[in-house]
């Protein structure tokens, strides 16, 4: 059982790592909302326009992830 | 043309901008502030609490060493410029600076506080790895995000998916008739 315990802990770095990206979803959420509130006057314009603004962001970091998923196992 | 830029003034809603260089300085003093003395309160609270939140979270999570001036060949605090745009909460970063460079303690038990030299500052980053690193994201996003609020307070919105506002100028400010 001990000896399972530092292969345990290796698969979950992995996981760890995922961990960091959470930091990221409070930054994309005030980001849209204070970029679109520079954009619109209307609360219910802003959080439409937040909504499509994250979206993207989300949709753009996808895109970054896979593409340098594929380069990672290319190489 | 100015009678239809009339029609169009009295058909569409105005945005009261009061004094817009006060407004963008209240709105940089404190995030938010410029649009709550323009009576654009709920992007005022928006640009606040987003603002704020973001910028002591970051200061929280990196124990508040993430937001510090300084200026020397080994440490250009390039970093702190943005940071800077938060306004009033980035400045107790120059008064510990200050009284570093002139050899006294630092205040608010060395918040903002500079390294007093470059051995403490590598034992930041091994003490708190890569939270130092986010905080520093954290605090400069903040402030470059309230760069936008303070355009905001001055200017009004930059662009709307339907024209529905209008600039400063009020109403009677167009000629009758002309």
């Amino acid at each position: 059982m001990a000896g399972l315990l530092p292969l345990a802990a290796l698969n979950l770095l992995p996981l760890a790592a995922i961990n960091m990206m959470w930091y990221s979803l409070p930054l994309i959420v005030v980001i849209s909302l204070v970029y679109s509130a520079t954009r619109q006057e209307a609360m219910n314009a802003i959080l439409a326009h937040a909504a499509r603004l994250g979206f993207m962001i989300v949709l753009f970091m996808v895109l970054i992830m896979i593409v340098l998923a594929i380069l990672a196992w290319q190489l | 043309m100015s009678k239809g830029a009339t029609v169009e003034a009295s058909r569409l809603p105005v945005i009261e901008l009061k004094d817009p260089l006060f407004a963008a300085l209240l709105g940089w003093l404190i995030p938010g502030l410029g649009h709550l003395y323009q009576g654009r309160t709920a992007k005022g609270v928006l640009f606040m609490v987003c603002i704020l939140s973001t910028f002591f979270f970051g200061l929280a999570i990196s124990e508040g060493k993430a937001v510090y001036a300084w200026w020397s060949p080994d440490d250009w605090r390039l970093p702190y410029l943005c940071q800077l745009g938060v306004g009033l909460p980035a400045t107790p970063a120059l008064v510990q600076s200050y009284l570093v460079k002139h050899g006294q303690q630092p205040i608010l038990g060395g918040i903002m506080a500079p390294p007093s030299d470059p051995r403490e500052l590598d034992s930041w980053y091994k003490d708190l790895n890569h939270y130092l690193e986010l905080g520093i994201v954290y605090t400069m996003i903040a402030g470059l995000l309230n760069i936008l609020a303070v355009y905001d307070a001055w200017g009004g919105p930059v662009e709307l998916e339907e024209p529905s506002h209008k600039r400063r100028a009020a109403p009677a400010a167009i000629p009758p008739g002309s």
